[in-house]
């Protein structure tokens, strides 16, 4: 089985927020880039799929050459190759282009990809990737598992689980509750080292959306803090003052 | 502009959030001088489709043939592609749920139409473009959007928009989709719901829990104070990782983001990637023993004491409230 695991390269979840060039940049200064934690999830996935020897794990990326240390962590963490196919990442309909380009002409079983980026959180990127490959595509999937071509897996749904048998090809948005996240070990960065990497130039994609700007949300105010003895003053104010009850 | 409205149903009813996409649609269908057309895609009686009347929809398509009982993306983005072309719809409005959020790609890559999601404002239609705002990195900032193309996608997040009644007579018709079983493969084995209890995505109240709270057996008093306030049960990640309560109440960067108008957590300590999840609340309300603890940071309102004294408390003071409501 041949595996595809598309990666990006997010800040770290505790960086702060802040943007330059009249808020029309996030500001990447002192900000450390990490591997999308769905993102490791569908790794750890994709090598247990491959664990006994049969199919092998590549892992994409759409980005810039300062993506490449991301890259190499996946390789670390156990894919056989990786591919960066070079660009800026500007927005899901750009990178799912990209993808789908490189899916058509080196053929995958199994493509996976996070829920969703922890930046932008668009929880595009593997819809509109199966809308492009016409095959289908589910997000947020919490277990998977493969059988003679078939993959069952379990979805979210709004207050439930649905569980669905699907025919590979197939794109999935892996979730929690996929796998367990991987930690490289020592052989596994040595030998990322020596992986193939391979870089591919972008292909022109017209572009439907543009950031004009960004804005931080209005800071709430001081807190107001209530005697743990006066918890009808605490209903009051729900009721009275911000009228949530 | 022409307007064509997706909505979704559970089991064939409508959510609050399909009647906030409804008043929303409504109201950009107004500002532009047009009508507004549904489609609603499954088992829907036409009772329950005449509620959609009152928050503004003119006409609703109901596809509603076998092979389309049951959600998938695949097929569903087809048919409303389909009605799009025969329509000339150029604005195409969604729910972000989870479902929501794998159909609307679907469509704008069909359509080859620029698409904003966690849509948090009514477009700004100025100088004949479109901009519109959308929540990013987490909750921790908006973007403004252009969108570009003819067709224009977007799906709004959920209690972003109030209910608005708008009464209109509403005229229902069949629609019968061209799409063939053959367009999509995938085979729904079960469906299984948590609970008749309030969906956390959709909920208005959601009352949190974490690790200050020690074990799963005093989840009662959380459960109790929910039931009261007609709030949805959350946690933190290291309570669900312990197995004190299903994954799908886990909150936060790595679980499912809420935007409800309360947010009460109780003895979760407000780490950035809980934050993440919770931080378009309307309301905070933080219970925590530790004053210093980060969560009172970004609380509108805050006890400082021990949830084991402080809940059963404040279970009372909703029931004195309630009784004298
Ligand atoms: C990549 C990554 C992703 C993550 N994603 C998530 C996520 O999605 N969601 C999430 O929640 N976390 C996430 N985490 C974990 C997060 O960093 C915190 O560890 C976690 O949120 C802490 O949970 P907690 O507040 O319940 O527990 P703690 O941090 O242990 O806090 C417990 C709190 O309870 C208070 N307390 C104790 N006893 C009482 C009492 N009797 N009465 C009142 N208060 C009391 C304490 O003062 C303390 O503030 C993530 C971490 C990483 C690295
Ligand atoms: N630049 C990129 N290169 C490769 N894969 C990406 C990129 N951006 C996003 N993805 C994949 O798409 C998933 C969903 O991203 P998004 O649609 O941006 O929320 C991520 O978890 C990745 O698997």
């Amino acid at each position: 089985m041949k595996i595809l695991v598309c990666i990006s390269n997010v800040p770290d979840t505790t960086t702060k927020v802040t943007f330059t060039d009249n808020n029309s940049q996030f500001n990447i200064n002192g900000v450390q880039f990490i591997l999308n934690p769905y993102d490791e999830i569908a790794l750890a996935k994709a090598i247990e799929l491959t664990d006994n020897g049969n199919g092998t794990v590549t892992v994409i990326n759409i980005g810039e050459a300062n993506a490449e240390p991301t890259i190499r962590k996946a390789l670390a963490i156990g894919a056989h190759d990786a591919v960066r196919i070079n660009g800026n990442p500007k927005d899901a309909w750009f990178v799912a282009c990209q993808l789908a380009h490189y899916i058509k002409e080196n053929e995958f079983d199994l493509i996976l990809t996070g829920r969703e980026s922890i930046d932008y959180n668009g929880s595009k990127i593997a819809s509109m990737l199966g809308e492009l490959l016409s095959i289908p595509s589910i997000s947020i999937v919490k277990k998977l598992t493969i059988d003679s071509g078939i993959a069952h897996l379990e979805r979210e749904i709004e207050g439930g689980i649905e569980s669905l048998s699907v025919p590979l090809p197939i794109v999935l948005g892996a979730s929690e509750g996929v796998a367990e996240p991987k930690i490289p070990n020592m052989r596994g960065i040595m030998a990322a080292r020596t992986k193939p990497l391979t870089v591919v130039e972008s292909i022109e994609v017209e572009s439907y959306t543009e950031i004009i700007n960004f804005e931080t949300p209005t800071p709430r105010g001081q807190v107001k803090l209530i005697n743990a003895d006066d918890t009808n003053q605490l209903i009051g104010l729900l009721h009275n003052e911000a009228k949530v009850i | 502009m022409s307007v064509l409205l997706y909505v979704e149903h559970s089991e064939g009813k409508f959510k609050k959030s399909t009647f906030e996409l409804v008043s929303y649609a409504s109201e950009i269908a107004v500002r532009n001088q047009t009508t507004l057309t549904a489609i609603s895609i499954g088992n829907v009686e036409n009772e329950e489709l005449f509620t959609l009347g009152k928050y503004g929809v003119d006409k609703i398509l109901n596809v509603n043939s076998s092979n389309l009982r049951n959600f998938n993306n695949q097929a569903f983005a087809s048919v409303i592609a389909e009605v799009v072309n025969k329509l000339g719809s150029d604005l195409i409005i969604l729910s972000s749920t989870f479902s929501g959020r794998g159909l609307a790609p679907r469509i704008a890559a069909k359509l080859r139409a620029g698409l904003a999601d966690n849509v948090v404002s009514l477009p700004n239609q100025a100088d004949g473009k479109f901009i519109i705002k959308n929540m990013a990195f987490s909750g921790k900032a908006i973007a403004n959007v252009e969108i570009k193309s003819t067709i224009k996608v977007i799906s709004l997040s959920a209690n972003s928009y109030k209910v608005v009644e708008n009464n209109k007579p509403i005229e229902i018709e069949d629609f019968i989709s061209k799409v063939k079983d053959a367009d999509f493969s995938s085979i729904i084995n079960e469906i299984v719901r948590s609970t008749d209890k309030v969906s956390l995505p959709d909920a208005e109240i959601v009352v949190s829990g974490g690790r200050g709270l020690k074990g799963s057996e005093n989840w009662v008093m959380l459960e109790e104070l929910a039931d009261l306030l007609g709030a949805a049960l959350a946690c933190s990640k290291p309570v669900s990782d312990a197995g004190w309560r299903p994954h799908n109440e886990h909150v936060g960067q790595t679980g499912i983001s809420v935007s409800p108008n309360l947010y009460i957590a109780v003895g979760i300590s407000g780490a950035i990637q809980h934050l993440a999840g919770i931080s378009s609340s309307k309301v905070i309300v933080v219970i925590n023993r530790d004053p210093d603890a980060p969560f009172f940071k970004v609380a509108d309102y805050g006890i400082v004491g021990d949830a084991f004294e402080v809940i059963p408390k404040l279970i009372n003071a909703v029931k004195e409230y309630k009784a004298s409501a």
